[in-house]
């Protein structure tokens, strides 16, 4: 009996002291950030494992060296605009396909998919020919634009599972009273669908904010790129005096907002993120 | 009455599938069927408008002195197998690695909403800013990991991480494991969650061990939410190129297919050939994606 129950504490404890290893391994990296970015001078590149210093230079030089402060701006807008367009053109999509049945709904949903897995680099080149074509090469618009092949089919797919759960006999009575399809869809479909549409929408965000390849291609002076974009170029005058402090304070600069986001949104991204995969 | 309405909603239907139709047109099919139809030509990215059809030169072509085209170049061959070894190891350890993690955020431990919260924090950092974390932390002369491993005597001296041949790969797929994983985990712990409790409970007292109800019950029960998870990351290992580029730039001994593809398309302007690489990556991860839903049985 006894030796059950040591067996049980054990067995706990092992499961804790592995529980502590993953928080660590994930949170782990970004702390290291943090610390390195508030170093200065040559202690930034001695190793320690707590803080021991705190100077904000690092902080100062980013934003003044070069136009962070604009590509956080860029990439803001970006994102916003693309998780509005997605989600007007999602919620209208999902209403059609979650709720209507009709020839050509299965195919339909078929198609979204398979854009929503497609490689980037596929259409890479086709992509730049669009750009250029529509003249927003090196605009923000541009990369809006194409973003909207990474959201809108991830919004759809998702809102559209969403739809489905909702019950039919609201629509059915504002129907047979009349309510045309705007009507029913403002004042019926949309109150019900802000929840999903704002777990979408914030996924959605996430996406673009951390876009990469499209921004990287589509943009060329500093002043339009994105965040990611930004971070990745950050250099110095050659490969081997990378401003660390720098990097590593733009790093927590532009990922302090995604976590406080992620925390606060932590059960409905969970949700959302199964919901758009699981239900596939 | 029925039948009116059925009708009007279906018009409707369509109506609201317009503006998806418009964008899934532009952003979409269009740019798809330009890049293939653009791998046949020669065209320039300097000058897109000036290109003449080649044929399958862009693919395979004989000259004097020898093949050309990108079927015969070695460099997109060992592309396509450091993908393969990155997408078939990645993948794998993600998968474990997730399964492990779902397992530690099912079971109810004190530490479980910090670990639920904390696996939350690589899956929302920029895949380029987890690049450079850690870049940082495996940098040769100053990072961490050198750090440790000197003091804890395991290495006589600082390993070149993201320099070597030989170690290159193994850290770009350490950044994408640590990238990745939360996904994985996610995913599985709601499938762990809907495990029905009276089975496990029943096998318990029915004398099955802790190996075997999870053999028995819990695995084949989320067979199918793993396969899909692994859908997932395999299509987004198979097209890696933010990890990669940051990491190890446009070094052989981790180019992938994405890189090798943008640096012909944007960096030697080959927009042609470029092209031509790209419609082979769609039509390989293609193939691979298909084998795989149809060996794992998966229904989509």
């Amino acid at each position: 009996m006894n030796g059950i129950k040591v067996k049980r504490l054990f067995r706990r404890t092992a499961m804790l002291a592995l529980a502590a290893v993953a928080v660590l391994y994930c949170i782990f990296p970004f702390y290291y950030a943090l610390l390195t970015s508030l170093k200065s001078g040559s202690a930034l590149f001695e190793v320690t494992y707590w803080p021991t210093s705190f100077s904000l230079g690092n902080y100062r030089a980013v934003f003044t060296e070069q136009p962070f402060g604009r590509n956080i701006l860029n990439s803001l807008l970006v994102s916003t605009a693309v998780v509005f367009l997605s989600l007007a053109v999602g919620v209208l999509a999902a209403y059609a396909l979650g709720r209507v049945r009709f020839l050509g709904r299965r195919p339909m949903l078929l198609l979204i998919l398979a854009t929503s897995m497609f490689p980037q680099v596929a259409v890479l080149s086709g992509m730049f020919e669009l750009v250029r074509f529509f003249g927003l090469y090196n605009q923000l618009a541009g990369l809006c634009l194409t973003y909207l092949l990474l959201t809108m089919p991830f919004t759809i797919w998702v809102l559209t599972t969403f739809m489905r759960e909702l019950p039919m006999e609201l629509e059915e009575a504002a129907r047979l009273d009349g309510a045309g399809l705007w009507l029913m869809l403002r004042r019926i479909l949309l109150p019900l669908a802000m929840p999903a549409m704002v777990t979408t929408g914030l996924l959605a965000f996430i996406m673009a904010w951390n876009e990469f390849l499209f921004a990287l291609t589509f943009t060329v002076t500093n002043d339009k790129r994105t965040v990611p974009v930004a971070i990745a170029m950050l250099g110095g005058a050659s490969e081997h005096e990378l401003p660390w402090g720098n990097i590593m304070a733009a790093s927590v600069v532009v990922t302090v907002p995604l976590i406080v986001l992620v925390l606060i949104f932590q059960g409905r991204i969970v949700s959302g993120l199964t919901q758009g995969a699981v239900k596939g | 009455m029925a039948a009116s309405i059925q009708r009007t909603r279906i018009r409707d239907a369509w109506l609201c599938l317009l503006p998806t139709c418009l964008v899934l047109l532009t952003v979409a099919l269009w740019p798809l069927v330009r890049t293939v139809v653009m791998g046949f030509t020669d065209a320039s990215l300097a000058d897109p408008g000036d290109a003449h059809f080649i044929g399958l030169r862009n693919y395979l072509h004989r000259e004097a002195q020898g093949w050309s085209g990108v079927l015969a170049d070695p460099d997109w061959w060992r592309a396509v197998a450091n993908t393969l070894v990155f997408a078939g190891i990645s993948v794998a350890i993600e998968s474990l690695l997730g399964l492990g993690i779902a397992l530690l955020l099912n079971a109810r431990l004190p530490l479980r909403a910090l670990l639920r919260a904390a696996v939350l924090i690589p899956w929302a950092i920029p895949t380029v800013v987890s690049a450079k974390l850690w870049a940082w932390l495996l940098n040769e002369q100053f990072g961490m990991v050198n750090d440790v491993l000197l003091r804890l005597g395991l290495i006589a001296e600082p390993l070149s991480w993201t320099g070597s041949p030989r170690l290159a790969m193994a850290s770009v797929i350490a950044v994408d494991v640590w990238k990745a994983t939360p996904f994985v985990a996610l995913l599985l712990l709601a499938a762990l969650q809907g495990v029905p409790k009276e089975c496990l409970e029943a096998a318990r007292l029915d004398g099955a061990g802790r190996f075997l109800r999870f053999r028995r019950i819990v695995l084949p029960f989320i067979a199918a939410p793993l396969a899909v998870a692994v859908v997932f990351r395999l299509l987004d290992a198979l097209r890696v190129f933010d990890v990669v580029y940051v990491l190890t730039a446009n070094n052989v001994h981790t180019m992938t297919m994405s890189i090798y593809a943008r640096l012909n398309l944007v960096d030697f302007l080959d927009a042609g050939y470029g092209s031509a690489v790209s419609t082979l990556l769609m039509l390989l991860i293609g193939l691979i994606t298909i084998a795989y839903v149809r060996l794992s049985g998966l229904r989509l």
